[in-house]
């Protein structure tokens, strides 16, 4: 009723919400990183300019980590091309076509998970659309977040960018095996990153001629052992239903005995093969 | 242009909130847009002027508060300028960001209520 002179007309209230609005999204990405952590899989959000060189990159690993199990999902406007490669590189593989969408949003990765063994994996690489713009806001549920700077796209890609490259948990500088034949200065790249980043980790790396690669490897494995183990998951209760029915079959050779777990002074059986890891939901 | 789908986000909730308060219409929206939330207010208005229609929020006024991006050591509070090194070499610490910096948020909502 109206407060000036009662006359039944509706009133004007203020509701004060102060809440993201993102927050659908995150309520989803926070979903998707139960899940990964819940299975021991260490999820990255790959991100970049179109051609930085992201799917090089996710090759390149695949030849330099043999013995792990990585998977990726990878995003493009209007072709799987990409996943095609990561396919043929060795690499399970899958397209998420977002159409006019310039950046992957947690439902869509959920969405992506249902018909994807992705927790028999190691890793899981998020390839997100070649964008440095939308991709940064978007939680996804990963464990971080990685940008691909190429060196030919100019020194001051990151002042330009500062949203994309603030969010960066790590920088790839790519294609560095240019280097000799471009006018770019690394240390330009280097002073840009430090001016948006406070506290920037950089790698430099050449997919092509697996120089820096095994930085990368190092870095991958350091993560991969922050994730907790997570088995069996005993407090989880899925607020849906998936068909999740598989056995742990472990880590990969390539990642024994450089794990940490965080599972304190006990005894940890690394194999899974024994009792109390089949754990179907 | 993930303005679109921000604003498609927020009238969402805005319309879920209003049912929920049985509201007949809604007045006015207040949202904060952080400097580093990578979010364009321009583009942010406009994709509203475009989406609103046909909407609870159809007459509603938006208000858009802009949150500077702020930088400060953790140890000494010293501030940080646009474009410096986001390191305090004094205290030998990176910057920490202020939370507003990226801020994307739903403040409040006006609405006319039976």
């Amino acid at each position: 009723m109206c407060t000036t002179c009662g006359c039944g007309d509706s009133e004007l209230v203020p509701v004060e919400l102060h809440e993201k609005i993102l927050a659908g999204n995150d309520r989803a990405a926070a979903h998707n990183r139960e899940h990964f952590r819940e299975s021991g899989v260490l999820a990255l959000n790959i991100m970049g300019s179109p051609g930085s060189g992201k799917t090089a990159l996710l090759e390149a690993t695949a030849r330099v980590m043999k013995g792990a199990r990585l998977g990726a999902v990878s995003a493009d406007l209007a072709t799987d091309n990409d996943a095609r490669r990561l396919q043929k590189a060795g690499i399970p593989s899958k397209a998420i076509t977002t159409g006019q969408a310039c950046h992957l949003d947690a439902e869509l990765v959920h969405r992506s998970l249902h018909d994807f063994p992705w927790r028999e994996l190691d890793v899981f690489f998020i390839e997100n659309v070649g964008n440095l713009v939308c991709p940064a806001i978007y939680d996804l549920g990963q464990e971080a977040n990685v940008v691909v700077l190429s060196v030919t796209e100019g020194e001051d890609k990151p002042l330009k960018y500062p949203v994309m490259f603030q969010k960066a948990d790590l920088v790839l500088v790519t294609k560095c095996d240019l280097v000799p034949h471009l006018d770019v200065n690394m240390g330009e790249i280097e002073d840009a990153l430090s001016r948006v980043m406070p506290d920037p980790k950089i790698l430099k790396l050449s997919a092509r001629t697996g120089e820096g690669m095994d930085a990368w490897r190092a870095w991958l494995e350091t993560m991969r052992g922050r994730v907790p183990d997570g088995r069996p998951a005993e407090s989880h209760v899925h607020a849906h239903e998936h068909e999740h029915e598989h056995e742990h079959t472990g880590a990969l050779p390539s990642f024994e005995g450089e794990r940490d777990h965080g599972h304190g002074d006990h005894n940890h059986d690394h194999g899974h093969g024994g009792s109390g890891h089949d754990h179907s939901r | 242009m993930h303005e679109y789908s921000l604003v498609e986000a927020l009238l969402r909730r805005v319309e879920e909130e209003a049912r929920q308060r049985n509201a007949t219409a809604v007045h006015g929206l207040k949202v904060s847009l952080g400097e580093l939330a990578g979010v364009e207010p321009e583009l942010f208005r406009t994709a509203y002027e475009t989406f609103r229609e046909g909407t609870l929020c159809e007459k509603a006024t938006l208000e858009i508060v802009r949150c500077p991006a702020i930088y400060v050591c953790p140890s000494c509070g010293k501030s940080f300028a646009r474009g410096e090194v986001l390191r305090c070499e004094r205290c030998a610490r990176p910057a920490r960001m202020d939370e507003k910096s990226d801020a994307l948020l739903l403040e409040s909502i006006d609405m006319e209520v039976p």
